[in-house]
């Protein structure tokens, strides 16, 4: 007993000292290797009576878990001290700049195209299209619009053949007579899309963009469209409360009808929508016109309903202070960067519009 | 539409203040424009401060002076007075001033070298004094806060500019705009003061109007004035003329435009003597000439409304007179005529012959054609009492009778339509102060339609006029319901907004550019399909309409890269057109990339964009939006505009016909053509109307989760197979031959050059070989292997490289 106790002594001390690894590998051999210490004691267990040989076997093996951890111990904290200064050399200067990414952008007007699909989502509008060639019945004669009526003048067409049959369409309102003609009321959609006038100048640009909007069925009258523009216009201005101004107004296509003011006020030069006593117009609107229906097959005795056109554009200018109406289409590389939106910053209903 | 609050108060009486009124107008459906007073020439003169002065370097006795007149910018002004100095208020003239002294108009001038915008005025220019010494001096007490006012009070009245909506004629007349302020409550309308007008003797011109199809002119009222005195018009007339923004001319033209202006009732005065016997109402036939009133010579087409006499063509009625019949100041004798003519053939004749006049502007949207009486009246007693002359009695033509056409209304509308309920009486108020006439049959109204109101032809149009007149702020505003019909929306739709995204998340910035383009660069992108001119285009350069997205995206590029940009990357998600057919017409996404990849990057080395970085984008976009790689097909075909060796197609199977997308290098002779000076130009396009709908969608259930954790095993091969053979082909002949074991193949390494024979080339590949139901051995692998490279050596005559 007392040989391994001095053993273990020995060691212990010896494993105090500051050793490296080769002399740390030397004592394990001196140990426990073949002829090692620890290893000949074991060897000489066979040798001892049975009532001597549990409690020298319980020693042993507490002393070879001693010196056994305790080596591994210094081992281990050498170990960690070489790869710490190894470290210390790999150091580089982490404020370089980080491998390029890129980072893409949408256009104001998809995203505000998508910011109305949002909210009309939410009070149960779809989505329609059209194409944005017509021919003159769709965007006109259909639209309550003959040819000899004056309001004909209101509206610069690009027109694509001779006989002023094909056209680009002026307004989105195309898109109602398909909707209606293709399908069984109720209707309940919005129409986003490209028009076109021929027409340019700080104002006006020969495309821009629009959204109709068509609520037609059994008894829906005014007190549902104002109520639907209103919450349209607080949503998309984030805003709670907004000032709304209904005008009359005169559009072949609805009676009665009516252009949509919003309240604005200027601070710091900027437009600040909702307060204020200016008025801005930014709508049309009205309940659909008898005829029209009378056009698009559907009875107007038993179904009635409102539709309205929106400037895309225009809103956008107006939410995002965007000022010159014709840059929206004019690629310049660094507006498309200053007004362009992150394509993950999807508008939705339950993450809100916009950021 | 213009007037001044004077004049409509001579048709309506009203204690309501100016402001009151112009808010009314607004809420009745006439839109006010502007209310302001009309222009002077008085109004150049601005209250002005002199903020410095300085010597002036060519003139000892001038000064150049710094004047504040109240804008952003101060102005410099070159002034010769000895009292101009620092801080002196004084009265600023602009350049285009007239001075009132000498009538002199002020332009921007140099004075010795020195550019002096506009003018410090004495006090003896501005006609204030003789004094003539030095500029006027303005009292700091007075003046101090009025800087950039006007100087002289604007004592012109104040002017209302209306914006009246093609529905309403009759409100093209002062009289329509008071009777319905009138109907709203703003007021009464007042009676036409009717004198009773002497008239003698028949009107000794005979008048007819042919019987023919399609005659635009249906009333035709005259009366012969005789021995007149043409002269200038009295002040109160010209004062009128002028509020308006016109020119007083004489007094009988004055008095047929006043009598327009405030009745809505055109008239057209001839000089009687100038008239070949009698007076024919016609059609015109092809190759008629006539001069204008504009002093333009007009060649008609067959059908057009003209008034004649027996030696032709006097005047296109209702759209514009002619100079041969035309009064001077010296006419004696005149012919007033009074008629209606048909909207449909005004519009169509000065279409035609591309005319805009006032009176063809009212015809066109329907005058009254009850009024013709009340007109010739009116003129006649005004030329009376300003030019003398004896009036005849009148002499009317009429092929038809125009009554008051009828409605049966059911005031039961009103609410369905408005959602609120108005008082009967309440409504019938509103109807009979609008001009309506009515009698009652419980619910319904029989109405009497005002023939002023061409535009009301049917119930809804009633509704409109009580809603209207009552205020629309009577409307509710309900609550939106948020029932659905039918989802917000399609497949192909939520396709579109995905890939839009998707593209824009690889680093492309989106634009949105004119649907329509210059048919020389829409030339280089056309290929096969048809060139759709636009009939009348914003500029020549915009001319057709875009037959691929590279069109613009070309021309933007490069115009991005002429201000300096080098590494961009752009993209466009909209309409091209195949034909000029509504619908014919494909939504395509169009990407270019230009410039280097990691342009002066520190730690990555620099590179031109490659048709790979697009075909990654494509490729990743395709996958994004949910189509299967694996079955992926790439052809090397592209569109011409392609570059021939670098570019492909992709198919979203390999027995498709129709590609869904291609992208490559843009052909170097465009770049060349264009001008594009860059180090890359790449792009690609989808097709969106060729992807097709998702077999498997996310709302199925996935496939049950199976996996292997048996061990993997790598095998590396070197094939050499000829140069143009493909590695699509060799992966897909490889990943046939056992789909169980075979679990992915990498092309790592692609050689030609050394050891290599010419036209041949090394493809590397690394196969990952795994089974999912035990360890392989070594024997299975080396069975595996052998196979591998005897179905490649077979299948496409290629050799194993040892």
């Amino acid at each position: 007993m007392s040989d391994i106790k001095k053993i273990k002594d020995e060691y212990l001390n010896k494993l105090d000292s500051d050793l490296n690894v080769e002399i740390l590998n030397q004592i394990k051999t001196e140990l426990f290797g073949k002829n090692g210490k620890i290893s000949n004691s074991f060897k000489s267990l066979g040798s001892l009576p049975n009532d001597e040989r549990k409690k020298f076997a319980s020693d042993l093996n507490s002393i070879k878990e001693e010196l056994q951890y305790k080596i591994d111990f210094k081992l281990q904290e050498i170990e960690t001290k070489e790869i710490n200064s190894k470290l210390e050399n790999e150091k580089v200067d982490v404020t370089l700049p980080e491998r390029e990414f890129s980072r893409g952008k949408i256009h104001p007007v998809s995203q505000v195209i998508d910011e109305i699909s949002s909210i009309f989502s939410e009070i149960g509008f779809s989505v329609e299209e059209g194409p944005d060639i017509e021919n003159e019945h769709y965007n006109f004669t259909a639209l309550n619009t003959p040819d000899n009526h004056p309001a004909r003048d209101m509206h610069d067409t690009f027109y694509l053949d001779n006989n002023k049959e094909l056209l680009l369409r002026t307004h989105t309102s195309p898109v109602q007579v398909r909707t209606m003609l293709n399908g069984k009321p109720p209707f309940k959609i919005i129409a986003p899309g490209r028009t076109y006038r021929s027409d340019s100048d700080q104002t006006h640009s020969p495309m821009f963009h629009q959204v109709e909007g068509l609520h037609i069925d059994k008894d829906i009258n005014m007190g549902h469209l104002k109520g639907c523009l209103n919450y349209f216009i607080k949503s998309f201005f984030e805003v709670d409360k907004i000032k709304m101004r209904f005008r009359p107004s005169h559009f072949p296509f609805t009676e009665p009808s009516a252009e949509v003011d919003i309240g604005y006020e200027i601070k710091n030069g900027k437009i600040v929508i909702g307060e204020g006593d200016k008025w801005l117009e930014i709508l049309g609107c009205g309940m659909v016109h008898p005829n029209v229906l009378k056009n698009v097959k559907v009875n107007p005795n038993k179904y009635q309903g409102y539709a309205f056109g929106i400037g895309i554009d225009r809103l956008g200018m107006l939410k995002y202070g965007i000022n010159d109406l014709r840059a929206f289409f004019e690629t310049d590389y660094r507006w498309l960067n200053h007004f362009g939106f992150d394509p993950l910053d999807v508008p939705s209903n339950y993450r809100g519009l916009s950021r | 539409m213009k007037f001044t609050i004077g004049w409509l108060k001579e048709h309506l009486d009203t204690k309501i203040q100016d402001n009151g009124l112009i808010e009314k107008l607004t809420d009745i459906g006439l839109e006010v424009e502007s209310f302001e007073n009309l222009n002077s020439d008085l109004d150049n003169f601005k209250v002005a401060k002199i903020i410095n002065t300085e010597q002036h370097p060519n003139a000892d006795r001038l000064r150049v002076c710094d004047v504040d007149i109240g804008k952003e910018n101060n102005v410099k002004v070159v002034c010769g007075a000895p009292n101009a100095k620092k801080d002196l208020l004084t009265v600023y003239a602009g350049p285009g001033s007239i001075i009132p002294k000498n009538n002199m108009k002020l332009t921007i001038s140099k004075i010795r070298g020195v550019t002096s915008y506009g003018m410090l005025c004495s006090e003896s220019e501005l006609n204030l004094s003789d004094e003539s010494a030095g500029i006027t001096e303005l009292k700091t007490t007075k003046y101090s806060d009025k800087i950039g006012e006007n100087f002289f009070k604007n004592k012109n009245e104040k002017v209302v500019d209306l914006s009246i909506t093609p529905n309403r004629p009759d409100c093209l007349g002062v009289r329509g705009v008071a009777r319905d302020l009138a109907a709203a409550g703003a007021g009464k309308l007042k009676n036409i003061s009717n004198k009773n007008i002497k008239k003698n003797g028949s009107q000794a011109i005979k008048v007819s109007i042919t019987k023919e199809k399609n005659q635009g002119c249906t009333v035709f009222g005259s009366c012969l004035i005789t021995g007149v005195t043409n002269k200038e018009s009295p002040k109160w007339l010209k004062e009128k003329i002028i509020s308006l923004g016109q020119k007083p001319i004489s007094a009988i033209v004055d008095i047929t435009n006043y009598v327009m202006l405030d009745l809505n009732r055109p008239l057209h005065a001839y000089d009687a003597d100038k008239i070949d016997k009698e007076i024919i109402v016609r059609n015109s036939k092809k190759g008629e000439t006539f001069e204008a009133l504009d002093n333009k010579q007009y060649k008609l087409g067959n059908d057009m409304c003209v008034i004649s006499d027996k030696s032709g063509v006097l005047g296109l009625g209702g759209v514009i007179g002619g100079t041969r019949s035309g009064t001077e100041i010296n006419t004696k004798n005149i012919l007033l005529e009074s008629a209606y003519f048909v909207p449909r053939s005004i519009r169509k004749t000065s279409k035609l012959l591309n005319i805009d006049t006032d009176a063809k502007f009212r015809f066109e949207r329907g005058i009254d054609p009850r009024s013709i009486e009340l007109g010739l009246s009116k003129a006649a007693e005004l030329i009376s009492e300003i030019c003398g002359g004896k009036i005849s009695n009148f002499d009317i033509q009429k092929t038809n009778k125009y009554e008051k056409n009828k409605i049966k209304f059911n005031v039961s509308l009103f609410e369905k339509i408005t959602g609120f309920k108005v008082d009967d009486n309440e409504i019938l108020k509103i109807l009979t102060d609008l001009g309506f006439e009515f009698s009652k049959k419980k619910l319904e109204l029989d109405l009497k339609i005002p023939t002023w109101r061409p535009d009301i032809t049917q119930p809804i149009d009633i509704v409109e006029e009580i809603v209207r007149i009552k205020g629309y702020d009577n409307i509710k505003t309900l609550e939106p319901e948020k029932t659905k019909i039918k989802d917000t929306l399609n497949k192909q739709q939520k396709l579109f907004h995905f890939l839009q995204r998707s593209v824009a998340s690889k680093g492309y910035y989106e634009t949105v550019t004119w649907s329509f383009t210059d048919s020389k660069i829409n030339n280089f992108f056309k290929e096969n399909l048809k060139e759709i001119k636009i009939v009348n285009p914003i500029s020549s350069d915009l001319d057709v309409l875009r037959n691929s997205i590279f069109t613009n995206l070309t021309f933007y590029l490069k115009k991005n890269l002429d201000r300096g940009f080098k590494d961009m990357s752009l993209f466009e998600i909209g309409p091209i057109f195949k034909n000029s057919k509504p619908g014919e017409q494909l939504t395509v996404i169009g990407a270019i990339k230009s410039g280097k990849v990691s342009r002066l990057n520190w730690n990555e080395k620099e590179r031109p964009v490659d048709v790979f970085d697009v075909k990654k984008d494509l490729i990743q976009t395709l996958v994004e939006a949910g189509y299967d790689r694996k079955s992926f097909f790439i052809r090397d075909k592209s569109p011409s505009y392609y570059h021939p060796g670098k570019a492909g197609s992709v198919y979203l199977d390999k027995d498709d016909i129709e590609p869904v997308a291609y992208f490559g290098d843009i052909h170097p002779n465009i770049v060349k053509k264009l001008d594009i000076k860059t180090e890359g130009l790449v792009g690609f396009e989808i097709y969106l109307d060729h992807l097709k709908e998702n077999k498997v969608k996310l709302k199925d259930q996935k496939p049950n989760f199976g996996y292997s954790d048996y061990q993997k095993s790598e095998r590396d091969f070197a094939f050499i197979v000829d140069k143009n053979f493909k590695a699509q082909d060799l992966i897909e002949i490889i990943s046939s031959i056992d789909q169980n074991l075979i679990r992915s193949i990498k092309i790592f390494d692609i050689y030609e050059g050394e050891n290599i024979p010419n036209n041949k080339k090394s493809i590397a590949i690394n196969v990952i070989i795994q089974s999912s139901e035990k360890t392989l051995e070594e024997s299975d692998l080396e069975k595996i292997n052998k196979l591998i490279i005897s179905t490649v050596e077979n299948k496409s005559g290629a050799k194993i490289r040892s």
